[in-house]
């Protein structure tokens, strides 16, 4: 079937035939557009990067040496044959973007991950008028709705000095990229004391460090006697949870960090003995003003609850059907 | 409340026993004995009657949700919890942390949110009980609302057993454990003066009071490694309701082990114990028993689901004790005594009661484990599960004590069926569908046959949760009905006629074996297959 629609869902990822390039493939392409550089977002393999130009240094760690990557402000145009493209902020991670496509005066926007909540790494999500507006609905049920940040912070904060008390170790886990800067950067506002950080974490807070983000001091835990850490918080990705890595520790406590946390049978089945709702994508109000806001006439839907979304959209009389994509495989 | 509902939160977010026991031992330090009865009450599972049910707290959540129906549906299905879709659709926006001990918080006691709130709401009438519900969903934080949606709607499961109850309030009152399983066994109120008696010890006073039940764990590992056969009593083991005759002060009373007083549906055993000595409690089996051989679970359970016992189910179905052990002689406590000595004395109580409908349960003769394995073969035909080992110089334990007594079973019978139903599990597995029906082909079409909620280890759960949410093809509320394709092995104990079952026939105990991932749906059993083991069964018994 031939499209008039100016970004199709294909095999290799979502595509704009008019302009020839991709966005955040899930298959090796010529011109890949990335919104921001998360695993299920930013592959290998591909010739050329677009990205956003403050997510550039995180992109580098993930991407092979010798990718090629062209850096954009954002706002700034650049042109794909007919076609316009600019890069908005989507207040993901840092550096994330949405990707704005005009072509013959009709504007598609691709909103790849975001959130509406202040997040002290990146920049705010800036709405963006459009015709169609391609959105993630990762957390599209009215269950998932975000207590405020700083609620969040400071109950991070009293568990890890209650553990302290106790003589434990906090392990927090979250995930490597965005999340736990995210935390690091809250938690500056509540302290200033130093936190330990997994390897694959410490890299990640560098890139940020180098991008101006002002976060808590941090050391690598590999420090080999558990007595250093005594009281301390340790940062790290979820998939060190249970692995021998976490024996140098001796006893602590553990948390997750993640919009999933909001259910109870999620925290009691992962065995942390603490859940922390935080999360950088939007909840469900989150996600229903923002369809509003861009007065977009038609809604896409890439992963999450997107069954459940269309047809709530569809009865508030907003045009929307879900596009199968390879996104969301992180969580 | 906001005291409970923090215990609450710590026992559900620790995975630590230790933890858990601490949390349970600084509440109750600190709490008011009302407040301490009413909390000891609900965590070891004592429910209360329902005073409304969860299909109305469903209409209610979807007329206050302010969203569609099918939404609020959906939700529902993901979450798997009624009470918790509640608190979370419900209470005001921004909700708080669920887990943040800091919210704002109802001040009033976990005592009088049931004496003056839940206990209150059967006399009022249905628009008064939904102005009020609805007004504390409005008003409550989360963690309340989700805990009164959950005292409303039956149990709280919140990951502490009987067990650490008890031994928290055994290290709080520094009591023997013993002491406290006896004081939290049987019938009592929620008071404060039930409180004090356990505290100061003094809880027996009752005269109905039974002792708690000594269970018997799985036989693992070779027979012989039991020692001499001469030192174990060997019994049938027999399938049906454990009980506790207790007969003090004039009166007699009969318990089932899940504690209820169950006397009044009895009223042969009753009747015969009546002639027994006073100050005496025996422990047994409630047994339904005609033409001098026991009949299947299942004709015992129509007696207990009777309202009304009439003549005729009476006749049809008649029960019996069968005594395993003697608690109390002379009113005073047997337990510690060797089972040789209790088993005298129970022979001899018995012989001089010389009733049928209270005898003892018979030891067996067969004086080497090689002709008790023999005889075990035989079990199916006798109507019993296996054989029960004990230990001659043991004392009578409480709960499950390894060591002392051995349940040795004979092998399950096993059949293949394929899933066509998943509903949400309950506490850590309630936002996954983990309560599976299987049925079995009837001609062309599958018959539900079991409802099994145990036997898949936590990846397979996952896997299964997954492919489920895929391939649903109707929902029916939290019900899924799914594409028959996927083939499991089931184990159940027996097997019996039913004409309330659409397949005609109820499985005992049924449980999945194994996730027949090498089958195809066209490969598992048929309903002639199951009614074929029946008949089998009924020619043995003959």
């Amino acid at each position: 079937m031939i499209s008039d629609d100016l970004v199709v869902a294909t095999p290799r990822g979502l595509y704009c035939t008019a302009g020839d390039f991709y966005i955040d493939p899930w298959q090796p392409v010529e011109r890949a557009v990335i919104t921001h550089a998360h695993g299920d977002h930013l592959r290998g393999g591909s010739s050329r990067y677009y990205l956003a130009r403050p997510g550039e240094g995180v992109a580098r760690i993930r991407l092979p040496k010798d990718a090629f990557v062209a850096s954009l402000e954002y706002g700034e145009q650049h042109t794909f044959d007919r076609v316009r493209i600019s890069l908005h902020p989507a207040g993901h991670i840092l550096g994330s973007s949405q990707v704005r496509i005009e072509h013959d005066g009709c504007v598609w926007v691709v909103s790849g991950d975001y959130k509406r909540e202040f997040d002290p790494t990146c920049a705010p999500f800036e709405v963006l008028a459009c015709n169609v507006f391609i959105s993630e609905a990762t957390f599209a049920l009215p269950a998932y709705r975000w207590s405020s940040t700083p609620i969040v912070a400071r109950e991070i904060f009293d568990w890890w000095n209650s553990n302290r008390e106790k003589g434990f170790v906090s392990v927090l886990f979250a995930y490597a990229l965005g999340k736990a800067q995210r935390i690091l950067a809250e938690l500056a506002t509540l302290t200033n004391e130093a936190v330990y950080v997994h390897g694959a974490v410490a890299s990640l807070v560098e890139a940020y460090r180098e991008a101006g983000v002002t976060m808590l001091p941090t050391f690598p835990a590999t420090v080999v006697s558990a007595k250093n850490f005594a009281g301390a918080l340790v940062l790290a990705p979820p998939s060190a949870a249970g692995s021998p890595w976490m024996r140098r520790f001796g006893e602590c406590r553990t948390g997750f960090c993640s919009g999933w946390m909001r259910v109870r049978g999620n925290r009691r089945r992962r065995g942390y003995d603490r859940g922390f709702v935080l999360s950088d994508h939007a909840d469900w109000p989150g996600l229903l003003r923002t369809i509003r806001e861009t007065h977009a006439g038609r809604v896409l839907l890439t992963h999450g609850y997107t069954d459940a979304m269309c047809r709530y959209l569809q009865e508030q009389g907003v045009a929307a059907t879900a596009l199968r994509t390879e996104y969301g495989a992180e969580n | 409340m906001r005291l409970f509902a923090n215990l609450f939160e710590t026992l559900d977010t620790t995975t630590s026993t230790h933890a858990k026991i601490d949390a349970m031992v600084d509440y109750f330090r600190g709490a008011d004995p009302a407040d301490a009865a009413w909390a000891v009450y609900i965590l070891i599972g004592r429910r209360l009657k329902r005073s409304v049910g969860p299909s109305l707290l469903h209409t209610w959540l979807i007329e206050e949700a302010g969203l569609p129906g099918w939404l609020v549906e959906e939700t529902y299905g993901s979450i798997g919890d009624l009470a918790e879709t509640v608190a979370l659709l419900v209470t005001p926006d921004p909700p708080a942390p669920p887990d943040g001990r800091g919210s704002t918080s109802s001040e009033l006691r976990l005592r009088d949110w049931f004496h003056e709130r839940i206990l209150l709401l059967p006399s009022l009438d249905l628009e008064e009980k939904r102005r009020l519900i609805v007004g504390w969903w409005r008003s409550l934080p989360y963690r309340e609302c989700f805990l009164v949606n959950k005292l409303l709607t039956g149990s709280l499961r919140v990951g502490v057993s009987r067990v650490l109850v008890t031994r928290a309030l055994a290290e709080l009152f520094d009591q023997p454990r013993t002491h406290v399983e006896r004081a939290l066994i049987g019938a009592w109120d929620p008071t404060p003066e039930f409180w004090g008696a356990m505290m100061r010890d003094e809880s027996s006073t009752d005269s109905t009071h039974p002792y708690p039940f000594f269970l018997a764990s799985p036989l693992e590992g070779p027979i012989g490694a039991l020692g001499p056969r001469k030192d174990w009593l060997a019994e049938w083991k027999w399938d049906g309701i454990r009980g506790q005759i207790v007969r003090r002060a004039g009166q007699c009373t009969l318990w089932s082990r899940g504690e209820e007083i169950i006397t009044d549906r009895f009223p042969e055993i009753v009747a015969a114990a009546a002639a027994l000595p006073d100050g005496i409690v025996l422990d047994g089996e409630v047994l339904a028993w005609r033409d001098d051989r026991v009949l299947p679970f299942a004709q015992l359970q129509q007696r207990i689901g009777r309202r009304k016992l009439t003549q005729k189910i009476l006749k049809e179905i008649p029960a019996r004790f069968k005594a395993y052990d003697i608690l109390e002689w002379d009113a005073e406590d047997w337990r510690n005594r060797p089972l040789q000595e209790r088993r005298a004395q129970l022979q001899s109580v018995l012989t001089s009661l010389a009733s049928k409908q209270i005898d003892i349960s018979v030891g067996l003769r067969e004086d080497s484990w090689e002709a008790l394995a023999v005889l075990r073969e035989s079990a199916r035909t006798q109507g019993v599960e296996g054989l029960m080992l004990k230990a001659w110089d043991s004392p009578y334990g409480t709960g499950r004590q390894r060591g002392a007594w051995w349940k040795w079973k004979i092998a399950p019978f096993v059949f293949d069926g394929v899933l066509l139903y998943a509903a949400p599990g309950h506490g850590r597995r309630s936002n996954l569908y983990t309560d599976y029906t299987f049925g079995v082909w009837h001609g062309e079409v599958l018959v539900p046959v079991a409802k099994a909620y145990s036997g898949l280890t936590d990846d397979e759960i996952r896997t299964l949760d997954k492919w489920i949410r895929s391939h649903t093809r109707e929902k029916f509320g939290n019900v899924r009905s799914v594409e028959p394709v996927h083939v499991f092995e089931l184990a159940f104990e027996g097997i019996a006629r039913s004409p309330r079952h659409k397949s005609g026939i109820a499985l005992r105990f049924p449980r999945i074996k194994l996730w027949r991932t090498d089958k195809r749906a066209v490969e598992a059993d048929t309903l002639g297959n199951l009614q074929a083991v029946l008949e089998q069964l009924q020619r043995d018994v003959r």
